[in-house]
């Protein structure tokens, strides 16, 4: 689906029978297969269109991210807009260090030879982005992308339809459109979609439709890293200044009105750092979005009817010790902090992706490590303590895609931290010189040189037991392997 | 089975195989078993694809004791947590990337090279932590058998575990829940075993095959050439993945390169090369009769001699081969090697990336540019110039292929990053809470300016970032106190 359909709304109705995509993927690969983006300069000129389309149509992609998600202008820079920016800034910076050949050691009997990973672009790569960020999860994506070298084909979130539209209708005219299209459309486009080959796919969403795409990837051998989610747990120890942690926790949590995939999900602790977390907790929400929150203009909005309505159920489980206010019009629903809930119910069950925050109480910190360990292996993983040993036991007796200490997502904004999950919550990872890498193939060479055959001559049949002990000899030295 | 990978997941669970001097223990007992049992892993592997010893040591044998060898080296630096580049913002945090244990790796093996192809895997994965459940191909069945017994011997018997068995065994196994596969073997089966990790969202390594192309330009030295391309053709009887499967020259070579290929073979196997003890054979009946359709109606240079009585194949050249034909439509795993005619470099290229990405490429040629310029046309797993199946063995390199050759790599330290899961973390304190007001709700426009600056410069000269950050937080006090009040 080239852009010039972009203008219908998303989910363009596919004429009966035929294929919407088959001509953009295969115009995108006769430009792959021409070789007109490998060249570094190509990749530069497409990165700085990008930086281009980030700084001048900044306040229309606010604006975009106003209408699907009524994200703050302050929140819009510094989880999305900026990020982007700082990626782009990163792959001009570093792209021909990345593109260069990383050369390797070589072993005894081929010091003579050049050895070296080369570094090539996959070729048609699909970047399939969520509609949580859906600036940052699909250009940051397309920054590696591009930087390899590859041809790129970007399918937004339909759900957040005032970006989507930006992206389908502005960002083209920025890039070079025989090497980059967006494709629009719901899951049964998507499904449609998929049916091509692709060289490479990054996925960002939901477990379950991750499940999906992979078994749509293994039709055509296509490698994928896909970001997916889950609890992430955060265990508050007794040691520890409720009200720092409550801060920091609320804003982790809160951001995005909770619509985080590495948002902390859940709290474990203890009864008695309970009652003095909640008030700590109340105390911090006043202060970030005064006593009527729904008039905060720091606070979002949730994205969509049936993600309310989810979450409306959720309110109540347990007891809400404060929030859980709601109003379906304005699909706004309080800063929620729920207490007494028990491992069964609902709001336990399943990631929350919302601005609900869940107290459990546990009786030790073994019993903590116990709970999550029982669980799938979370995006990400917290740990609130003064004392740096439990916080080294928490990351050192568990397992996550990431891990933060007395804090939440901040590696966020590293990107020179891989991002992704393990188990369940994904697998493969980007941000910085890791989305490079990603989206190329790591093509080993090596150069032998085409005299010294002399040497060669050990090697070869027949094995008189003379050539047999020589041999073993050199092939017993160290690091050697066959000859 | 269901108790077995149960057993095996259990014991991952008790945490036994994390720390650094079990997993060296482990790998000193593997190299131990491989020591000590010798002669018996000698004759097993050599019975299953009637291979001397000799062949089955350098071939086999050597390369697990070598990279047993670079682990135990290595592994003590490599699971130490590596710190990554800070901002302004995270300039006295601890940030780092961790690699911990994936859990329980299923290494499914394959009968070409029975023993390292299930063996260099399994190192890796001990190295990384893991716990493994090891399928060998049914095929290479003495192999299968002394791994079953000889592995419980040496290495942790809940931890890793032997399972044997054919297709069915298999797709039961795949129905379990696994934390990584590394598959060996065919695209077919390789789909089969992606969908089937799919379910689990289990990430796969996948280590496929292909037609290997093999180019060798005008003005090379065709002596050398093609003794190199005969060892490696020939190397297991034709049954290696990244053999060179098909030359492609221009059609004033082929009678010269096929000349010097016969000469060769003379050279390495003699007159009777039924007799000789470094020429093996075809795995089993079925992979006989299939090589031998490959030669049918085709122009046979040399060789071409089949007995059926001992899967005996002997090496043989087809010469003017139509690229439309049987031979060049799969991967020949067998000692035929068909030379395809082409006009030039720029039609071998075409004809190359005309066809699924290989695992391996060879080009042979003197002339730097061209070399250049094959490599950079064209895609695969690996490359090796001059020679070939070298890329192999080096494991400073990764083994791997792209497209339909596969997915992931692995050897040295690329097993290990392949096994692992290498963890961000940023480890922060609990003071220091003034300086978080910056980002904490209600939010103003100045804020994302100073925002923006904190956060985008990354700093490499710890010192200089703290001197600015000390600045930068006197200034910030002095600002928000004035702010707030």
């Amino acid at each position: 689906m080239s852009n010039k359909g972009a203008t219908k709304s998303a989910g363009s109705e596919p004429t009966l029978g035929t294929d919407p995509f088959k001509d953009t993927v295969q115009r995108l690969r006769e430009t792959f297969n021409s070789g007109r983006t490998r060249p570094a300069a190509f990749r530069v000129a497409q990165l700085e269109g990008l930086g281009r389309f980030l700084r001048e149509k900044q306040q229309l992609l606010q604006e975009a991210l106003v209408q699907d998600l009524r994200k703050s202008p302050f929140e819009s820079d510094i989880s999305e807009i900026i990020l982007c920016q700082n990626e782009v800034d990163l792959a001009l910076k570093n792209l021909q260090a990345w593109m260069k050949d990383t050369p390797a050691s070589t072993n005894l009997l081929t010091k003579l030879d050049s050895a070296f990973t080369r570094k090539e672009p996959f070729g048609l790569v699909l970047i399939i982005g969520p509609w949580n960020y859906p600036v940052n999860l699909t250009l940051v994506p397309l920054v590696g992308a591009i930087a390899a070298g590859n041809c790129v084909i970007l399918k937004p979130s339909e759900i957040s339809k005032g970006t989507e539209k930006v992206l389908a209708e502005v960002l083209p005219q920025y890039l070079d459109q025989s090497s980059f299209a967006v494709a629009l459309g719901g899951p049964e486009e998507t499904q449609k979609l998929l049916e091509h080959k692709f060289d490479y796919i990054l996925f960002t969403g939901s477990p379950r439709v991750g499940k999906i795409i992979y078994q749509s990837a293994a039709k055509h051998l296509t490698p994928i890293t896909l970001e997916l989610g889950g609890k992430n747990p955060c265990y508050v120890d007794d040691n520890c200044d409720p009200q720092t942690v409550a801060n920091r926790l609320a804003w982790f949590r809160y951001f995005n009105t909770g619509q985080t995939c590495v948002a902390p999900d859940y709290v474990l602790c203890s009864p008695e750092m309970q009652e003095r977390l909640v008030p700590a907790l109340q105390n911090t929400i006043t202060r970030f979005y005064g006593e009527d929150p729904q008039n905060s203009p720091n606070l979002g909005r949730i994205i969509s009817q049936k993600h309310f309505k989810r979450l409306h159920e959720l309110l109540s489980c347990g007891r809400v010790a404060f929030g859980g206010q709601s109003d379906e019009n304005s699909l706004y629903i309080a800063p929620t902090v729920l207490v007494d809930v028990q491992e069964k119910e609902k709001v336990m069950q399943e990631e929350i992706f919302g601005p609900i925050l869940p107290l459990m109480t546990v009786r030790s910190l073994d019993e903590a490590i116990d709970f999550i360990n029982r669980r799938e292996k979370p995006l990400a993983l917290y740990a609130f303590s003064n004392n740096s040993q439990v916080v080294n036991q928490v990351l050192d007796r568990t397992s996550s895609g990431n891990f933060g200490g007395n804090d939440g997502f901040l590696y966020m904004t590293l990107p020179s931290l891989p991002f992704g999950g393990v188990g369940k919550s994904g697998m493969g990872r980007y941000h910085g010189k890791f989305s490079f890498d990603t989206f190329s193939n790591h093509r080993a060479c090596l150069l032998s040189p085409s005299g010294l055959e002399k040497l060669n001559e050990i090697r070869y049949p027949p094995y008189s037991s003379r050539a047999q002990k020589l041999l073993r000899w050199a092939m017993s030295s160290h690091s050697c392997t066959l000859l | 089975m269901e108790r077995e990978v149960q057993r095996v997941r259990q014991a991952f669970r008790s945490g036994r195989s994390r720390p650094l001097q079990f997993r060296l223990r482990q790998l000193a007992a593997l190299r131990r078993m491989v020591e000590e049992h010798e002669k018996d892993l000698l004759v097993a592997i050599g019975a299953d694809l009637c291979k001397s010893e000799f062949n089955v040591y350098s071939q086999e044998v050597i390369t697990i004791l070598g990279e047993i060898d670079f682990m135990l080296a290595n592994l003590p630096e490599w699971i130490t947590p590596k710190p990554a580049k800070r901002s302004l913002l995270t300039m006295l945090d601890e940030v780092c990337v961790q690699p911990e244990p994936l859990g329980v790796i299923l290494i499914i093996g394959a009968w070409n090279y029975p023993f390292v192809l299930a063996m260099q895997p399994l190192v890796g994965a001990i190295a990384a932590g893991n716990a493994a459940v090891i399928k060998p191909s049914e095929l290479s069945e003495n192999t299968a058998k002394i791994l079953a017994k000889l592995l419980p011997q040496y290495l942790d018997q809940d931890l890793y575990a032997v399972i044997n068995g054919g297709a069915e065994e298999t797709t039961e196994l795949l129905k379990h829940r696994f934390d990584h596969i590394l598959y060996t073997g065919n695209a077919a089966v390789g789909k089969i075993v992606m969908a089937a990790a799919a379910k689990h969202l289990t990430p796969v390594t996948l280590e496929l095959g292909g037609k290997s192309p093999c180019y060798v330009d005008k003005d090379c030295d065709l002596d050398v050439v093609c003794r190199r391309i005969t060892w490696g053709k020939l190397m297991n009887c034709g049954q290696t993945c990244i053999a060179p499967d098909y030359i492609l020259c221009e059609a004033s070579l082929q009678n010269q390169i096929m000349q010097k290929i016969k000469e060769t073979v003379k050279e390495f196997y003699g007159e009777n090369i039924k007799e000789s003890p470094d020429y093996e054979r075809i795995i089993n009946l079925r992979h006989f009769k299939r090589i031998q359709s490959l030669i049918e109606g085709q122009k046979i240079a040399f060789g071409g001699e089949t007995d059926e009585a001992t899967r005996y194949i002997a090496p043989t050249i087809l010469t003017d081969v139509d690229p439309k034909s049987k031979v060049m439509q799969e991967e020949i795993f067998g000692p035929i090697l068909p030379i395809v005619p082409v006009k030039n470099a720029d039609e071998a290229i075409s004809f190359i990336n005309e066809r699924e990405k290989p695992l391996a490429l060879y080009i042979f040629s003197h002339n730097n540019k061209l070399i250049k310029r094959m490599i950079d046309e064209t895609s695969s797993g690996g490359v090796t110039v001059n020679d070939v199946i070298m890329h192999f063995t080096l494991n400073a390199l990764p083994f791997g292929g792209v497209g339909s050759s596969g997915m992931g790599a692995y050897h040295g330290k690329y097993s290990f990053d392949t096994f692992s899961h290498h963890r961000s973390c940023l480890l922060k304190s609990l003071k220091r809470e003034g300086a978080n007001k910056l980002r904490y709700p209600p939010n103003s426009q100045s804020k994302v300016k100073l925002a923006k600056f904190l956060l985008l410069k990354q700093f490499n000269k710890g010192k200089l970032g703290l001197l600015l950050l000390t600045f930068l937080c006197a200034v910030a006090a002095v600002f928000f106190k004035v702010g707030y009040h």
